[in-house]
């Protein structure tokens, strides 16, 4: 089985986000980049569902030079093979027709991505790949299992979850519960360094969307503290002040 | 021109999200000085239908063939993108529920589209200029990002716009669209729906337990006050990969955003990728033994003290409360 990866390089999740050049430039100074977390979950599946020497899991990521490190991090944890497609993530409509490209060049027989990035929450690319390959995607699941051709999931919905079963290939957005993420070990890290690392340039395509600037929340005021013996007190607030019951 | 709004159900009924993504389609509609058109996909009955009139839907596409009874998101997106042809719409909104995410990104490509998700407020439409804010870095901050196509696509945060009643007569037309062949390869075997809990991407009030509350076996006191409440459960990260709730329950910057009027915290520290996750709540509750807690530094009103003192004599509180009410 040959599974596809897709990888994005996010901002560490402690990290405080702030912006530069009157809010229009997020402020990476200092910054330490990671493996999506929601990708490195997916990453995990891919690895057990072809353990044993039983496929192969390439990982793709659309990024400049700088995002190396983060591809090799997930060969370290086990990826086979990587491809950086050489260009600015512009949008999730950029990075999808990037993928959506290669795929078609490449076939593989289970796509998988993150539920979102952790830096712009879309949810969109597993979507987007889905309807560009018109293939059947997925997403957020929490659970992914394959039988013969099949593959059968657990996709979250409000107050529940629902059991697809779908025939291969598909697109599948991974989130908690789909598999344990990975710590590469000595010999991975070792072997990351010589594993296949193949540089795509990008296809042109018109951008749909464009990030204007950015805003920070509104701080909220200093907290009201209420004494331990005075829960009416906080009900009384909540109900007569702030309204909310 | 005109806006179509994507009428999400859940057996039938729609829920306060649809509602709140049907006025906003119905602000944007009047922005622009055109008509709303809603599309229903599923079996929903006439009355239910109706409803959407009440929050200014002009006219209500309704698609019942039977193959399209559950939500399968290829298939959807075909049916939505063909009535946005028909209708001559270039504005299609929907909740960026857990399905909404699934279909707005299909949507976009058919009807080649930017697509702004999980918007936060009302477009700003100037000097040809169409941006739209949403939420950015899992809630540490907002991008305003602008659609650069004819043709738009909106996903609306649940919670993040309020319902505004705009009556108009409803009329309800049958909409045919079959879909193409290749979008029902997904087969739905089980859908398992908890039809007695609130469900937390939705929930207006929140209760959440962190660490603080030291095992799994102290939950009961958090689910009577959430049962109080009409509350949602939630959980910190820490709680959900110990196994003590299920991940599910997990908010914060790996798990799911929410934005309740009311977001109770207990015996959460208040990590930042915790406070990501909330940070768009209206008002939060912090209780905490810890006066230090990062997290009062965020809330609205705190306790501080024992989780197992504070909890009970919350109960006991919000009891007194509703006997009076």
């Amino acid at each position: 089985m040959k599974i596809l990866v897709c990888i994005s390089n996010v901002p560490d999740t402690t990290t405080k986000i702030t912006f530069t050049d009157n809010n229009t430039q997020f402020n990476t100074a200092g910054v330490q980049f990671i493996l999506n977390p929601y990708d490195e979950i997916a990453l995990a599946r891919a690895i057990e569902l072809t353990d044993g020497g039983n496929g192969s899991v390439t990982v793709i990521n659309v990024g400049e030079a700088a995002t190396e490190p983060t591809i090799r991090k997930a060969l370290a944890i086990g990826a086979t093979d990587a491809v950086r497609i050489n260009a600015k993530a512009h949008d999730a409509w950029y990075v999808a027709y990037q993928v959506a490209e290669y795929v078609k060049a490449n076939s593989f027989d289970l796509i998988l991505t993150g539920r979102e990035s952790i830096d712009y929450n879309g949810s969109k690319v597993a979507g987007m790949l889905g309807e560009l390959l018109d293939l059947p995607s997925v997403s957020i699941i929490k659970k992914l299992d394959i039988e013969g051709g099949n593959v059968t999931v657990e996709r979250e919905i409000e107050g529940g979850k629902e059991i697809l079963t779908i025939p291969l290939p598909i697109v599948a957005g991974c989130a908690e519960g789909v598999a344990e993420p990975k710590i590469p070990n000595m010999r991975g890290i070792m072997s990351a360094r010589t594993k296949p690392l193949t540089i795509v340039e990008p296809i042109e395509v018109k951008n749909f969307s464009e990030v204007i600037s950015y805003e920070t929340p509104a701080p909220r005021g200093q907290v009201k503290l209420v004494s331990v013996d005075d829960t009416a007190k906080l009900v009384d607030l909540l109900h007569e002040e702030a309204r909310v019951i | 021109m005109s806006v179509l709004i994507y009428t999400e159900n859940a057996e039938g009924k729609f829920k306060k999200s649809t509602f709140e993504a049907v006025s906003y389609a119905r602000a944007i509609a009047d922005q622009n000085n055109t008509n709303l058109v809603a599309i229903s996909i599923g079996d929903v009955s006439n009355d239910e239908l109706a409803g959407l009139a009440k929050y200014g839907a002009d006219k209500v596409l309704n698609v019942s063939n039977t193959k399209l009874k559950n939500f399968i998101n290829q298939a959807y997106a075909s049916v939505i993108a063909d009535a946005a042809k028909k209708e001559g719409a270039d504005i299609i909104v929907l909740s960026n529920s857990f399905s909404g995410r699934g279909l707005a990104p299909r949507i976009a490509v058919k009807i080649e589209a930017g697509l702004a998700d999980g918007a936060v407020s009302l477009p700003e439409q100037n000097g040809g200029k169409f941006t739209v804010k949403k939420t950015a870095f899992s809630g540490k901050a907002f991008a305003v990002v602008e659609l650069t196509t004819a043709n738009k696509v909106i996903s609306l945060t649940p919670n993040s716009y309020k319902l505004v009643e705009k009556a108009v007569t409803p009329a309800i037309e049958d909409f045919s669209s079959e879909g193409n062949a290749s979008d029902f390869k997904a087969m739905i075997k089980e859908i398992v729906r908890s039809t007695d809990k609130v469900s937390l991407p939705d929930a207006d009030i929140v209760v959440s337990g962190g660490r603080g509350l030291k095992g799994p076996e102290n939950w009961g006191m958090v689910e009577e006050l959430a049962g109080l409440l009409g509350a949602a459960l939630a959980c910190s990260k820490p709680v959900s990969d110990s196994g003590w709730r299920p991940h599910s329950e997990h908010v914060g910057q790996t798990g799911i955003a929410v934005s309740p009027n009311l977001y109770i915290a207990i015996g959460i520290s208040g990590a930042i990728q915790h406070l990501a996750g909330v940070s768009s709540s209206k008002v939060i509750v912090v209780i905490n033994k810890d006066p230090e807690a990062p997290f009062f530094k965020v809330a609205d009103y705190g306790i501080v003290g024992d989780a197992f003192e504070v909890v009970p004599k919350l109960i006991a509180a919000v009891k007194e409360y509703k006997a009076s009410a």
